[in-house]
């Protein structure tokens, strides 16, 4: 089994067509969206992470490029600076995913990487300036 | 058997003394009880470290050559305007000042990214800032203008002074509205999408000595890192509210004024904190050690989280109106669990102040007492506590009428 984070974009032509269907019915893939723009006759653009077997994986991103779509890796991340990190625990109950940990024995507060969708949504609560926005 | 502060500095001497934390104590009183706790344990050291926006710090910078007169004129450190009502080169400068260019809210909600908070940790970090400051000239000070890098180690003095400091006990802050709203209890999400506090709890300095029996002005504290001394009861200082059996206040009342040389504090524990659509304000690490004189003070450290109670208060409309009631009653083992149930809904907790950074500093502050650094000082005055004739005063408004 393998497991991708992509950046679709979508030309306008495309938005209307039920893309993320075929992944799943054709190619026998899990898709999960993480963000997404979609206006009707406007470039659209999906972040997505497909799981599924690794032939599944290549044909169902073969199969969106044959369409037209843009395809690129998931580079965006967010950087936890764990030195400018005080633990007030602020960032833990605004994080959708439950990135943001505290360890409710000392209440020291981590980051996991896999569970965080990088929307960004702890940067401007933390007053520390400890959580960023890497691309 | 009772003890006094004078035979516990002694013990210090000695290396005799047994210190603890506000968290050790707990198991301490639990299993060998009160009495016995007494008379084993000297002094428990407890901790604080969150946003506390009335702070500041004032500086004199010394004299220039020829003199300048920046009282009654302007002062700027990196951009920050400080207050220069004062003496020809004493100057203030406040946690929550910002730029003269900065935006605000202009754009809702502003950023905050940098005030008198962020100038203030900057320096004790080491750095230069930039101090620019205009004049109207004198016969004795004819200088006008003056622009110039300026660090802690040339100015004569660099005081931290906060007015309002270690509040005992604060509110659990929700959001009742349908938008999201931006406090300085943080972001808080509409529907009560989630409940944010702000105390160190069982660690909490003033939690820990409910009446003020021990802490007192002239108490010697660990402050930002370095050493001070409370010097009066902090503004807003409100003893009379309701308390538990235990003695602690169900919600915000006592306050302390801090104050200490900036030159031996550290960045670590005085950190500038920008709250999205708030504002600056400045994170202070504060440990007060509480001297063990009898079983009924030692019976006050051991209160636990779960018998520390606070008001759940709507940030929408009853804070800024000071309209309504309490939405109901949490204990901080309830909020540092994670969640709380607030009219059967059950809300994800977060905190304001760190209770990981708290631990740090009693345990720092012990430290400092068993290696001999810090001695313990009697109060020379107490704080007004319940039964005083304090109380907390709205603005009575007097509305000015304009003449023609």
């Amino acid at each position: 089994m393998t497991k991708k984070r992509l950046v679709l974009s979508f030309p306008a032509t495309l938005v209307d067509q039920p893309i993320v269907y075929h992944l799943v019915k054709d190619y026998d893939l899990m898709v999960n969206i993480l963000r997404g723009a979609v206006t009707p006759k406007q470039p659209g653009k999906l972040v997505v992470e497909i799981y599924g077997k690794k032939k599944c994986v290549e044909d169902g991103i073969n199969y969106l490029s044959g369409l037209g779509v843009e395809l690129q890796p998931l580079a965006q991340d967010i950087k936890w600076h764990e030195e400018k990190c005080v633990s007030c625990t602020a960032c833990v109950p605004i994080c959708p995913t439950k990135a943001r940990i505290v360890n409710r024995e000392t209440m020291e507060v981590s980051h996991d990487k896999e569970r965080c969708i990088a929307c960004e949504l702890c940067i401007s609560v933390c007053p520390y300036g400890a959580l960023e926005i890497q691309f | 058997m009772a003890k006094t502060i004078q035979e516990i500095n002694e013990k210090i001497r000695k290396g005799h003394a047994v210190v603890v934390t506000a968290e050790e104590i707990i198991d301490i009183v639990h299993k060998k009880g009160a009495k016995k706790a007494a008379t084993e344990v000297d002094v428990v050291t407890t901790g604080t470290f969150g946003p506390m926006c009335s702070s500041g710090a004032y500086f004199n910078i010394g004299h220039t050559k020829p003199r300048i007169k920046i009282g009654g004129g302007t002062c700027y450190l990196n951009d920050v305007p400080c207050y220069t009502g004062y003496a020809a080169v004493d100057i203030l400068l406040g946690a929550t000042a910002l730029p003269d260019n900065d935006p605000r809210n202009a754009v809702f909600p502003g950023a905050f990214r940098y005030g008198g908070a962020h100038v203030i940790e900057e320096l004790v970090a080491g750095k230069s800032v930039r101090l620019r400051a205009t004049a109207y000239g004198t016969d004795c000070y004819p200088r006008k203008s003056l622009e110039t890098w300026v660090s802690l180690k040339d100015m004569n003095e660099a005081v931290l002074f906060n007015p309002r400091n270690c509040y005992q006990n604060y509110n659990c802050a929700v959001n009742l509205s349908d938008r999201v709203i931006y406090t300085y209890m943080g972001m808080l999400k509409p529907r009560m999408g989630n409940a944010n506090y702000c105390s160190a709890g069982q660690l909490s300095p003033l939690l820990n000595d409910p009446y003020y029996k021990t802490i007192g002005i002239g108490t010697k504290i660990f402050l930002g890192g370095g050493i001070g001394h409370i010097v009066w009861q902090g503004t807003q200082h409100n003893p009379n509210v309701k308390r538990g059996a235990n003695g602690v206040p169900r919600m915000p009342s006592g306050t302390l004024a801090v104050m200490g040389n900036l030159k031996n504090m550290y960045p670590a524990w005085l950190k500038g904190a920008s709250f999205t659509g708030y504002g600056v304000t400045l994170t202070v690490g504060i440990g007060i050690p509480i001297p063990i004189l009898n079983e009924e003070i030692v019976q006050y450290t051991a209160v636990r989280d779960e018998e520390i109670w606070t008001q759940i208060i709507d940030y929408s409309e009853n804070y800024p109106q000071i309209s309504g009631s309490s939405l109901g009653e949490v204990n901080y083992a309830q909020l540092k669990s994670g969640s709380i149930t607030v009219q059967g809904k059950q809300i994800p907790t977060g905190g304001i102040s760190s209770y990981k950074c708290a631990k740090q500093i009693a345990e720092l502050l012990k430290k400092k007492i068993l290696t001999k650094e810090f001695y313990l000082s009697e109060p020379v005055a107490p704080i007004p506590s319940v039964g005083s004739n304090i109380s907390f005063k709205l603005l009575q408004e007097r509305p000015v009428k304009q003449k023609d």
